[in-house]
């Protein structure tokens, strides 16, 4: 997109550019002249090299997240870690026991997993998150049975940015002897991760989301102590025969490389971001009633999510076309579906239809912030001006008293 | 979702927004929808002696397709009779905002709401 045309890009939770000098270091493992052997290849040098690379990018991921590098499983991205890690203990486990227990904010990629799961025949719990989006850890031990083998739980939540205390829902699972998987695919270089102190058995990881290439991802797999899961996808028995399938070294090596430079960074940029994300939020303060969906505290650095009561999610985005963002609700039907994340949370229909994901990240500036002010000012005072709602709530009408004629 | 320039232009530049009071006897309103549906339409006719809609005004809760819908109508019902109002079809004003299947519930409410307003306003005249 040209520059004058591109709207500012405020949605790093859906997906991140490559950075520079990721994309840079990819390119020297394409081409004849680069490192393009197959990493499998035994019998000569180039694949030697390509292997090389392979196994330096493991450690940069490893080193990132604590863990040994022989813990990184290489996938194509956290949808299919995700897959991995649930199926793959759920299965693996049978014997024990065939229930699982996740929570209703988590990604589709575990939701739709665990629905699979269900039509095979296990059983799982959908834990309901406390109003702020985190768990109430004595509901989770109370939903734990005899026959509970696999628990899955997400670091950081996409829509919202909370984080979860892995460490004590790990620490329960360990006590139950539990097998603990946890999609970090938002949280990875946003948020410490130290698998030496965290009770994590399965972990997922996406590069896309921390400015490395779309179509690579990595499950750690915890050696100590061991567990065991199923393989999914079989073929010539790579990756310890977890994942068959030969190795993309150009999207492995973008991966360690945006890992490591997350290490680096990490810390500089959430203070950063915590910056624009704060100089939003001061700035939205002088709009009545607005909402913000999630724990302030408990969040990553880069996350907004809010809603502004009486005006609708869809024509709040099409007043915004300036700006590159998520909203909560999906109108393409007769029937709207707001966010089922925030209507986890207990938000009510018209919180959820209205609410407006904003995500900053590395090439996010203070005249982005800016700019999305004006903007957000401007379509919140026409829609509102437009809107009955807001009229009656200025005549100091109660809504939730009306009788709606639903259609 | 792509809208189509007619959609965009009364969304940027809707007509005829704003209220009259209720509780005139010359008003009829008309409300339809739920905040929970995703979109609320109130909509309110001015009519003179003769039983001709002389004004219209609206307020609308809602995606683009509802408030250009709405924005449309009030444009339609002005110089109109009751009788001619009431003939207005959904199907009208989808067709003429190019409104895609998905949206055909905003032009259904419209029609929904000018038939409420007509009703107040007769219902008034009796009480």
């Amino acid at each position: 997109m040209s520059p004058a045309k591109a709207p500012i890009y405020l949605d790093y939770s859906a997906t991140t550019p490559v950075d520079p000098r990721v994309a840079e270091k990819m390119m020297q493992y394409l081409t004849l002249d680069g490192v393009f052997g197959n990493p499998a290849s035994r019998s000569h040098a180039f694949g030697w090299a390509a292997e090389e690379a392979i196994e330096e990018a493991r450690a940069q991921v490893a080193a990132l997240i604590n863990a040994d590098a022989k813990e990184i499983v290489w996938t194509s991205g956290a949808t299919e870690s995700n897959n991995l890690a649930i199926k793959g203990a759920a299965h693996f486990n049978e014997r024990r026991g065939k229930h699982l227990i996740t929570v209703k904010t988590e990604h589709k990629a575990v939701l739709d997993t665990c629905r699979q799961l269900e039509r095979e025949g296990f059983e799982v719990t959908y834990l309901d998150p406390e109003p702020n989006g985190l768990l109430d850890l004595e509901k989770f031990k109370a939903a734990i049975r005899p026959d509970t083998t696999v628990v899955s739980v997400m670091h950081v939540n996409n829509e919202i940015g909370v984080i979860q205390d892995i460490k004590a829902i790990g620490e329960i699972c360990r006590a139950n002897k539990i097998v603990f998987h946890v999609d970090a695919a938002q949280s990875a270089g946003k948020v410490e991760i130290d698998l030496e102190t965290m009770p994590v058995d399965l972990m997922s990881f996406s590069a896309h989301k921390v400015y490395g290439p779309k179509g690579i991802g990595a499950l750690y797999v915890r050696r100590k102590p061991r567990v065991r899961i199923e393989a999914q996808i079989h073929g010539g028995g790579h990756e310890r025969g977890m994942r068959s399938g030969t190795l993309p070294t150009h999207q492995i090596v973008g991966m360690g490389e945006a890992f490591r430079i997350a290490k680096l960074e990490m810390a500089a940029e959430n203070e950063r971001l915590r910056m624009l994300r704060d100089r939003l939020w001061q700035g939205l303060q002088d709009i009545d009633e607005v909402y913000l969906n999630g724990d302030l505290e408990q969040r990553i650095a880069g996350n907004l999510n809010i809603s502004f009561n009486f005006v609708e999610g869809e024509s709040l985005m099409m007043s915004l076309k300036n700006l590159a963002l998520s909203s909560g609700s999906a109108c393409t039907s007769a029937s709207l579906e707001p966010s089922y994340v925030l209507r986890a949370l207990g938000r009510s229909d018209e919180l959820s239809h209205s609410s407006l994901r904003i995500t900053f990240g590395r090439f996010s500036t203070i005249d982005d912030v800016d700019q999305a002010l004006v903007s957000l000012h401007q379509a919140v005072n026409h829609l509102r001006e437009l809107s009955p709602l807001w009229e009656m709530h200025q005549e100091g009408i109660d809504l939730s008293t009306v009788k709606w004629a639903a259609h | 979702m792509a809208y189509s320039e007619k959609v965009i232009d009364h969304y940027e530049n809707p007509r005829n927004v704003g209220s009259f009071n209720k509780a005139d006897l010359q008003i009829g309103t008309g409300m339809v929808g739920a905040p929970a549906c995703g979109d609320v339409m109130k909509l309110q006719i001015k009519v003179n002696a003769e039983g001709v809609i002389e004004d219209a005004k609206f307020k609308t809760y809602g995606c683009g397709s509802a408030i250009a819908s709405s924005s449309l109508l009030t444009e339609w019902v002005k110089g109109k009779t009751l009788e001619q109002a009431k003939q207005i079809k959904n199907t009208d004003i989808a067709a003429e905002l190019e409104l895609p299947p998905v949206k055909i519930h905003c032009s259904v409410l419209a029609e929904d709401a000018i038939r409420a307003a007509i009703e107040d306003y007769q219902s008034k005249q009796q009480g």
